[in-house]
């Protein structure tokens, strides 16, 4: 009980900080703009109006993976230049509890620039906004969230000991929207796809959240097999994150040397 | 168990690599083997020369770094296999004005890490209260750190340190950047602390300050203890000196190094204070340098000359400069 009180209210306080930051701001409601436009141009072949609100829940997906991708990846780094991590650390809890909070925080703002590509996709190209199970969609964004904030524990612990994080982060955005089938269908993807997408929470995530705007299929058992997935991650990410805290203390990297 | 803090042969040595193109490892010793007790309830000084181990020597007792080799106890917890015993136990500050959420209120960050160990809920706003208006920071709790002043930052800092009362408290320069009427709101603050049973170990470069708290120091330079004690016992190691301070306008290194060189003389240093320069020169009890001194001084506009007892300070310089390091600087 009051551990989820303390994830809860730590998520809430990262989330202040997040949304603080003027460059992340304007990075959630302008780049979700383009994502509209694309998601717009590639679809407008298609007849149905149907598609396009697909299309536009699937770009602010992407959106969230970004957040979660760019924040948690670089989670403990950015924790680590405020000086802060020392700190977090300090605390007695196991390392993943003090992280966990951060990498939530992470996809919890990544829907700001998910509401705002539903925004432009109304106001701008008039996408009609009718869900199809409203109920199930109300459920399975927030549980998706859930998820990717687990999932982003897993990245955080591990690309602290990578040493090109970087460079790992930005190749790794484009091919999971795709693997994912955030952006097209998994169905026109080429075969080998299926496996990597099949154990990667982000595509069972966006499954269910399609699932609940379109009404194509049952939204639970994608939403069980996301949250199933997640927790394997944090499970892991844990893990890891002991790993690396004890790590960091040997070879003294807590502190901004 | 009256132990609040127990290190025997400490030891960290940090493995760095310098160079891009051709990486080279570079290692550096910089604690060689610290043995410390420190009892409850005692105020404890570091003391030394920047770079001396002491940062290193605070972050293995509170768990931020693994020993090289050794071990340490604080509360009778082993700091490597018990960190979360330790953890709970501990509170953290260090000078300087990072380390907070700056976008931010300084209440929200104190509740942030009020949370995180685990102070009951009920109990969360009165201890914020009195921490706030112990640091004086009451009325502006609500505005956004990154528009406090380095001070205000610093007592955040300490504010947040004494969240979950802790049995011992490391303080690694609490008092920089912190004005002279704080800094005294400060001392008054530790000491109560350490008169209401809280554990102490403090590092500070300001010697009326360690002299004013501290029940016990230890001088440390190169990573080892060079001498431990009260201060009344430390002020020993300038015993058989006398000191000679000069107030003077435009010495230069020459002189200053001609003046090192008399006989009798054991150290000579100059201070900037205000727009004048002191001249402190320790010398052997028996010899009386004065003349020589001012000889050496000749042409320089002097102010006022005063011969005095060794203070603390003084002591310090002699122990530092005696250390091997000191001496090979
Ligand atoms: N993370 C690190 N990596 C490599 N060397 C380090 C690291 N931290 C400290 N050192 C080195 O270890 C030595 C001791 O540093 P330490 O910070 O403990 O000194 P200190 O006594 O706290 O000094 P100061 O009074 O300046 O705070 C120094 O030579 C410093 O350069
Ligand atoms: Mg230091």
């Amino acid at each position: 009980m009051s551990v989820l009180r303390l994830i809860g209210r730590a998520t809430l306080l990262h989330v202040k900080q997040l949304s603080r930051s003027q460059f992340e701001i304007a990075t959630a409601l302008f780049v979700p703009l383009v994502q509209a436009t694309l998601a717009v141009y590639l679809f407008r072949a298609g007849t149905e109006p149907h598609r396009l609100l697909e299309a536009a829940v699937g770009a602010g997906m992407m959106a969230v993976w970004s957040s979660v991708l760019f924040g948690s990846g670089g989670a403990i780094q950015n924790q680590r230049w405020q000086g802060t991590l020392e700190m977090l650390m300090l605390a007695p809890r196991p390392p993943a509890l003090l992280v966990f909070p951060i990498t939530l925080a992470t996809a919890v703002t990544g829907t700001y620039a998910m509401i705002a590509t539903l925004l432009w996709g109304g106001l701008v190209y008039r996408i009609p906004l009718d869900v199809a199970d409203p109920l199930a969609f109300a459920v399975s964004v927030p549980a998706a969230i859930l998820g990717l904030g687990m999932f982003g524990l897993l990245l955080a612990s591990t690309f602290v000991l990578l040493p090109n994080a970087n460079a790992i982060n930005n190749t790794l955005e484009y091919p999971i929207w795709l693997v994912s089938g955030m952006l097209v269908p998994i169905t026109v993807l080429p075969g080998w796809t299926g496996p990597v997408g099949a154990v990667l929470p982000t595509t069972w995530a966006s499954r269910a959240v399609r699932e609940s705007v379109t009404g194509s299929g049952p939204v639970w058992p994608s939403l069980g097999v996301c949250l199933a997935l997640s927790l394997g991650c944090l499970v892991a990410g844990a893990l890891v994150m002991s790993y690396v805290e004890r790590r960091a203390r040997a070879n003294a990297t807590l502190a901004l040397a | 168990m009256a132990l609040a803090i127990e290190a025997r042969d400490l030891r960290r040595t940090y493995r760095t690599r310098t160079g891009w193109l051709n990486p080279r490892r570079l290692e550096l010793d910089a604690v060689r083997g610290v043995d410390l007790d420190v009892r409850r309830g005692e105020l404890f000084g570091l003391l030394g020369p920047n770079g001396a181990g002491k940062t290193t020597t605070i972050k293995m007792l509170n768990t931020l770094l693994i020993p090289t080799s050794g071990s340490a106890r604080v509360c009778g917890f082993d700091v490597v296999s018990q960190t979360r015993e330790v953890r709970r136990r501990i509170g953290y500050v260090f000078g300087g004005d990072r380390g907070l959420y700056d976008r931010l209120s300084a209440l929200d960050n104190l509740r942030y890490f009020a949370e995180l160990y685990g102070v009951p809920a009920a109990r969360q706003k009165r201890r914020i209260g009195e921490l706030l208006e112990l640091v004086g920071l009451t009325g502006r709790e609500r505005e956004r750190v990154e528009g406090y002043s380095r001070g205000m930052r610093q007592r955040l800092h300490i504010a947040r340190g004494l969240l979950h009362e802790p049995e011992v408290l490391f303080l690694d320069e609490p008092s920089i950047g912190v004005d002279p009427v704080a800094a005294r709101e400060l001392r008054n603050t530790v000491a109560g602390l350490a008169a209401t049973g809280t554990t102490v170990l403090l590092t500070t470069h300001y010697m009326a300050e360690a002299e004013e708290l501290c029940d016990r120091i230890a001088v440390i330079a190169g990573g080892e203890i060079q001498a431990l004690g009260t201060p009344d016992e430390l002020k020993h190691h300038a015993e058989g000196r006398r000191v000679l301070e000069v107030q003077a306008f435009g010495v230069s290194d020459a002189q200053l190094a001609r003046i090192d060189g008399l006989p009798g003389v054991r150290e000579a240093s100059v201070d900037v204070v205000g727009t004048a320069q002191l001249v402190t020169v320790q010398s052997d009890a028996t010899v009386d340098v004065q003349a020589d001194v001012l000889r050496l001084l000749d042409g320089v506009r002097l102010g006022r000359v005063t011969a005095r007892q060794p203070t603390l300070e003084d002591a310090y310089v002699a122990i530092v400069g005696r250390s091997p390091v000191g001496a090979a600087a």
